[in-house]
């Protein structure tokens, strides 16, 4: 593959984390490093075990096939292969390949000397499925707990588990993380237009800057937070829309075992407003 | 901001943090498994509920079992309508245990005058047989429901003349006219939609409403079924007798329900075909053993004269009805499934129900 005319200039040696310039090359475009080599076994591995938990499971339609999680009688232990034994170990690729990638993303970004902003928002949402598969199964005492592989299966799982807590509108990080990323959208909406209009002006009009921009949002709501806070308000309404959707689920069983409606009485018993 | 405000603002944000915290429960805690692995089909208990639980469902002490001994009670005592079947001493038993059961501080004259025990005259009697029938109505009609577990007296009442747990209408407040609307039924957070904002009143329609109560199945057997099709209202008073249900039995909603698709039988529990039977039986206890007392009742508002004041009538003037938690009280299985009546037959005795065959349907 050509390399691009800039791109001798990114091809910088070091920064590695681990293993020195053992790995420190690249194959085409693609820069290989330690956590390369670890992100490829775990994927090969997890997908291949995939595709054997498919094999056994008695059916190919791509949205039925399932690889479940054990009973919850086997508890923190391994359990056999055919009864979710399957599941932990691609569990553990998955975890691996996620990690490995995240500290991919920080050595490319010591190389490139940039900040960390990549790998930390990639975490964030490696740590959502580390809080769905390991840090709620583990609290309520059994892998069991964590969701199934699957697409149709694992809907079924979320929707089961909301229904555990009766009415899962209620609980109030699930508000929050929603809450989120409703806002996650408005503002990428609001931005995407902004970006659009100012960079595509009717016919005969010059393309306007940023400081069209800030008038703009100045003249609608009294306050611009421009170009480069932008960015930093869409980092942090996204990652916080992850990390509260991880809250709301390691709460609703481990710290919450009622209907979540009924959590509200602590308001409802409130000493004032009565 | 200066650094007082910044530094108070920040105690006062660790503060209201830590209180909310508090507010949460701590694991561990207990699952059961209910459906294939993965499925998240499984109740969850906090261990220390559990506890509580056991210790609110202890059962009272048996009375020594008598020997159908002596003559019939019908044949010695006077106006003994439902039981008379019984030996005198049986009989004798089983008055002794319906006063612990439910009038254990009041004792005999709670129901009866002393100076003639067989005078319908305190209305408490008159009522208490007709809580009879219901008892054998239930063994006897509704073991689909109860099994062979049944029910006696001390279900409901567990020592109460009223019991713990019953429900009668709620209009109030009411709804109005035009823009200024109204709460519609709904949005107090009830305890009896567990604190949610559903309609706070699913009994009247779903458990107490004649020949025709309203349907609780909501979705559509067919496409484009007709109209008028169930909409959001209707959906929000099922799904506030079900949660109604959920906080009664201390369970969620995957004790019946897989909710990939809750109307469908094939992919529920055995538990749901239970609760079937448990709403037509809840049905017939309000229709044809409760609604009928309601004059009576009605002339006695706050109960007997001798006893202590407790409503028998809601503020719409009807009286006291039965829901799931009336007998269930917090656990899947009333008193945690122990047989009462096992040791109890003689509340078997009675065979006239009183009432028009139920319906199951």
């Amino acid at each position: 593959m050509a390399m691009l005319s800039f791109e001798q200039k990114y091809r910088v040696r070091g920064g590695t984390l681990v293993g020195g310039d053992l790995f420190d090359f690249w194959i085409g475009p693609f820069w290989v490093g330690f956590f390369g080599i670890t992100t490829a076994f775990f994927t090969f591995l997890g997908t291949a075990l995939i595709l054997y938990g498919a094999a056994i499971g008695g059916t190919w339609n791509p949205w039925l096939i399932n690889i479940a999680p054990p009973d919850l009688k086997y508890g923190l232990g391994f359990a056999p292969m055919r009864e979710g034994g399957l599941w932990q170990v691609i569990t553990i690729c998955a975890l691996g390949a996620f990690v490995s990638w995240t500290l991919r993303q920080a050595e490319i970004s010591r190389k490139l000397g940039m900040g960390y902003h990549i790998p930390i928002a990639y975490s964030v949402a490696v740590f959502a499925y580390f809080s769905l598969v390991v840090i709620r199964p583990v609290l309520m005492g059994a892998w069991g707990h964590g969701f199934p592989y699957g697409i149709f299966s694992h809907l079924d799982w979320v929707s089961n588990v909301g229904y555990q807590h009766l009415h899962f509108h209620y609980n109030p990080a699930h508000m929050i993380a929603v809450t989120f990323f409703f806002t996650t959208v408005l503002a990428l909406s609001l931005h995407g237009a902004l970006v659009l209009s100012a960079l595509n002006p009717p016919r005969g009009e010059p393309v306007k800057t940023s400081e069209h921009e800030n008038t703009f949002f100045r003249d609608l709501i009294g306050y611009s937070i421009g170009t480069l806070g932008i960015h930093r308000l869409g980092l942090f309404v996204a990652l916080s829309a992850g990390f509260w959707s991880a809250v709301c689920i390691i709460i609703s069983g481990p710290f919450w075992t009622r209907g979540w409606p009924e959590w509200w009485s602590w308001w409802a018993n409130l000493p004032v407003g009565r | 901001m200066s650094l007082v405000i910044k530094a108070a603002a920040a105690a006062a944000a660790l503060l209201a943090g830590g209180a909310l915290l508090t507010t949460f429960e701590a694991p561990p805690v207990e699952t059961v498994q209910l459906g294939f692995r993965g499925l998240a089909m499984e109740q969850v208990y906090n261990p220390r509920f559990l506890a509580r639980d056991e210790a609110a469902n202890i059962v009272p002490a048996v009375i020594p079992k008598v020997g159908a001994a002596g003559p019939k009670a019908g044949a010695i005592y006077r106006n003994v309508q439902v039981l008379g079947e019984l030996s005198v001493t049986e009989f004798a038993r089983t008055m002794a245990a319906l006063t612990t059961w439910v009038a254990p501080a009041q004792g005999c004259n709670y129901c009866h005058n002393p100076e003639n025990m067989a005078s319908d005259e305190v209305y408490t009697k008159v009522v208490s047989r007709r809580m009879l029938q219901m008892v054998a109505r239930i063994n006897a009609e509704w073991k689909p429901h109860v099994q062979e577990t049944g029910v006696t007296c001390y279900t409901c009442h567990r020592g109460n003349p009223v019991p713990a747990a019953a429900w009668s209408q709620i209009t109030t407040p009411p709804r109005t006219a035009g823009l200024s609307g109204g709460t519609a039924g709904q949005n107090l957070a009830s305890p009896a939609v567990g604190l949610s904002s559903l309609p706070y009143d699913p009994f009247t329609p779903f458990l107490a409403q004649g020949e025709t109560p309203a349907n609780i199945r909501v979705v559509a057997r067919d496409h484009l079924a007709g109209r008028p099709n169930p909409g959001t209202k209707e959906t929000e008073w099922t799904y506030g007798l079900m949660i109604h249900m959920s906080t009664s039995l201390g369970v969620n909603c995957t004790a019946c329900h897989n909710s990939r698709a809750f109307s469908r039988w094939e992919q529920s529990t055995p538990q749901r075909t239970n609760a079937w039977h448990g709403i037509r039986m809840v049905r017939d206890l309000n229709l044809n053993y409760i609604t009928p007392l309601a004059p009576i009742f009605a002339a006695h508002p706050n109960g007997p004269a001798s006893g202590p004041v407790s409503a028998r009538v809601g503020p719409e003037g009807d009286p006291l009805k039965v829901n799931c938690s009336t007998c269930h009280q917090g656990v899947n299985k009333p008193l945690l499934g122990v047989s009462m009546l096992r040791d109890y037959p003689e509340l078997n005795a009675v065979r006239d129900q009183g009432a028009p065959p139920p319906i199951r349907q």
